[in-house]
């Protein structure tokens, strides 16, 4: 972890502390550091025409999305559409056979253990916390590399923060926590990596309604408060588009729609891709209905 | 300050309120299995002897050290590999080859390279050859997971053992390497029963110290993560890879130090103590004793060794299938415990 990217949630915290959430505040301070892209001149992480076959199946064909600093893009999409492909294509977890794969406007070609040391936290689907291992050392896992132990602390203190619960538990093992509550652990984790991005896949899958709802008021939360822009890939199609600001429509590998959520609730794309009447011709311009 | 105290109060317990102990922990089985098992070969011990006692003593040192090191790649790690005789072996003939007598060697036709080295030197390169092995083989098994990992190390365990078989040149083949030195510092040399017993307990207790020390640090967090969900950990920017070649070699290098004891101990080894079979029994003394705990290992040692040597008192069963009967009862033994106690007799995780 480089030393701005400490810096980077030092500065996170005291403004959570002193309470200015306000971007403006946020972003001079950023500019002053010099450590944020210009807004505008490209994307923080992009995937430009991406293909990616699992042998003779193709998870995704020719696909672009992209994201800037800040924002919460969702990409939803019926099974098997190739949503949790776009984010194994990014951790370089899925074999990429065309396109490119952008990170502040550089080809990213790391090995995944690599990648997060860039700034992006990857938050699998269906949690995978390490269930024989406390909450705190679960935590842990998420910056082990770290060798700066006063660092390690107050990473700590800020995730528990976020999360109460993990603070109440952070004693007991994994195991005993309930599917809500490990969801949040696995927030944590990433989260420990002082991540610039936060990549979610199918955050909510599993999970009671109610808690659905408290998992989306904490991404909301925890794009507020630290700034993590979020990437997240989810099949709850109305929970997700009250929360995020650009939203991607995948069928079948490809992309069929792409932009603010009303944009989405205008058109009856989701209708055409859930129900399948998509697949019948090929797609040009999504957002017609037939 | 308080969690210290807390902790010396637990440690305490026993011994200051011994009945209040038991009654507190007669529910818990780990306690009459530990009870069970230690009282049983401490009875069984002193009706055969002193001398048995301490050949017990010491074949049991052995094992233990070799359950242990496998623990820490079976048990707390997760790489379930049966190759680890492969470097029992390297470790012994090491020993074997750079500590036989030479003047023996004169007496036979065929004549192997003869170093004459004493115990101590011998002991380190021992460890160092199993780990070069290991490195080798690491680098090629690394590249499998679960069923094609077993296999994997399968292959590797029947090809260790048709090298010690065949490569007459170093090894001698069946006819074995004889005079090999028993430890010896100084004056003093390990040469009977009693002292060599007390060199393996120490070689046991670092042992166990090493692999607590590995186990209990952050790069046995990582170990267990590893064994929860490698590409996890592979996401938060850990190259497993790497963590499981370091565990795998150093665990190696354990095995390699018992198959040092192991060659100084018996003074003449053949490739008949390196099948798969014993290698097999290894994995089975681990997952009897727990995975993942040092304890266990010492105990599943301890039940088998107990078995190998107590059944030989067994009245009515015939010399010449002794040796059948073993395995029938550590068959039975093993699946008797996957259906009551899949966790091991001390262990915590499942298989």
């Amino acid at each position: 972890m480089s030393a701005q990217g400490q810096a980077g949630l030092l500065r996170r915290l005291k403004q959570k502390l002193t309470g200015s959430h306000d971007g403006g505040n946020g972003s001079a301070l950023e500019s002053a550091e010099g450590n944020a892209a210009p807004k505008g001149q490209g994307r923080l992480l992009e995937l430009t025409n991406v293909s990616v076959h699992y042998g003779a199946v193709i998870a995704l064909d020719n696909a672009s999305v992209g994201m800037d600093k800040g924002e919460i893009v969702a990409v939803m999409g019926p099974n098997g559409a190739g949503k949790s492909t776009v984010l194994k294509a990014i951790m370089g977890l899925a074999p990429v056979v065309g396109g490119e794969v952008y990170w502040r406007q550089k080809p990213l070609h790391e090995e995944t253990h690599k990648i997060v040391d860039l700034g992006i936290s990857f938050v699998p689907q269906g949690r995978r916390v390490f269930i024989h291992l406390t909450i705190e050392e679960n935590l842990e896992m998420g910056c082990l590399y770290l060798r700066d132990r006063a660092e390690k602390r107050r990473r700590l203190d800020a995730v528990m923060e976020l999360f109460p619960i993990l603070y109440e538990k952070r004693k007991d093992m994994a195991s005993q926590m309930s599917g809500g509550q490990q969801q949040m652990l696995a927030f944590g984790r990433g989260l420990m990596a002082d991540p610039e991005v936060l990549l979610l896949d199918e955050p909510t899958l599993g999970l009671a309604p109610r808690v659905v709802k408290e998992v989306f008021g904490k991404i909301t939360e925890i794009n507020d408060t630290l700034k993590t822009s979020i990437f997240v890939v989810e099949h709850n199609i109305k929970g997700a588009l009250d929360i995020v600001d650009r939203a991607y429509v995948l069928d079948k590998g490809k992309v069929v729609h792409d932009g603010t959520p009303e944009s989405v609730r205008a058109t009856d794309i989701l209708t055409q891709v859930f129900l399948g009447k998509i697949s019948e011709k090929p797609v040009a311009s999504g957002s017609e209905s037939e | 300050m308080l969690r210290n105290l807390q902790v010396y109060s637990t440690l305490t317990q026993p011994f200051r309120d011994p009945w209040g102990f038991l009654k507190e922990r007669s529910r818990n089985p780990e306690l009459w299995i530990n009870l069970v098992v230690i009282g049983g070969a401490v009875l069984f011990l002193l009706s055969k002897g002193t001398g048995f006692a301490i050949t017990v003593g010491t074949v049991f040192a052995i094992w233990a050290i070799l359950a242990v090191s496998l623990n820490l790649v079976v048990g707390f790690t997760g790489l379930m590999s049966v190759a680890h005789i492969g470097f029992f072996g390297v470790g012994a003939y090491s020993m074997a080859i750079l500590t036989s007598d030479p003047l023996y060697e004169q007496l036979r036709s065929e004549t192997i390279p003869t170093f004459a080295l004493p115990f101590f030197a011998a002991l380190p390169v021992s460890m160092v050859m199993a780990g070069l092995v290991a490195v080798a083989m690491g680098s090629i098994l690394n590249r499998f997971r679960d069923d094609i990992f077993v296999l994997v190390s399968f292959g590797f365990a029947i090809i260790s053992f048709n090298v010690f078989l065949n490569w007459r040149e170093l090894t001698r083949g069946a006819f074995g390497i004889h005079a090999i030195a028993r430890p010896a510092i100084g004056g003093w040399e390990a040469d009977g029963k009693l002292e060599f017993l007390l060199v393996a307990l120490v070689f046991l207790g670092i042992v166990m110290l090493i692999t607590w020390f590995i186990v209990s640090s952050s790069f046995g967090r990582v170990l267990t993560a590893i064994r929860e969900d490698e590409q996890a950990i592979q996401v938060y920017g850990y190259r497993a890879a790497h963590y499981k070649m370091a565990v795998w070699v150093l665990s190696a290098m354990l095995a390699g130090l018992a198959g040092g004891l192991f060659a100084s101990w018996t003074s003449f080894i053949d490739p008949n103590s390196f099948i798969l079979l014993e290698s097999i029994l290894m994995v089975a003394i681990v997952i009897l004793g727990g995975l993942a705990t040092i304890w266990g290992s010492l105990l599943g040692a301890l039940v088998f060794v107990l078995l190998e040597e107590g059944m030989r008192f067994v009245p009515f069963i015939p010399t010449e299938h002794i040796g059948q009967g073993r395995q029938i009862v550590l068959g039975i033994l093993l699946v008797l415990l996957m259906l009551f106690r899949p966790q091991g007799l001390v262990g915590r995780y499942k298989l």
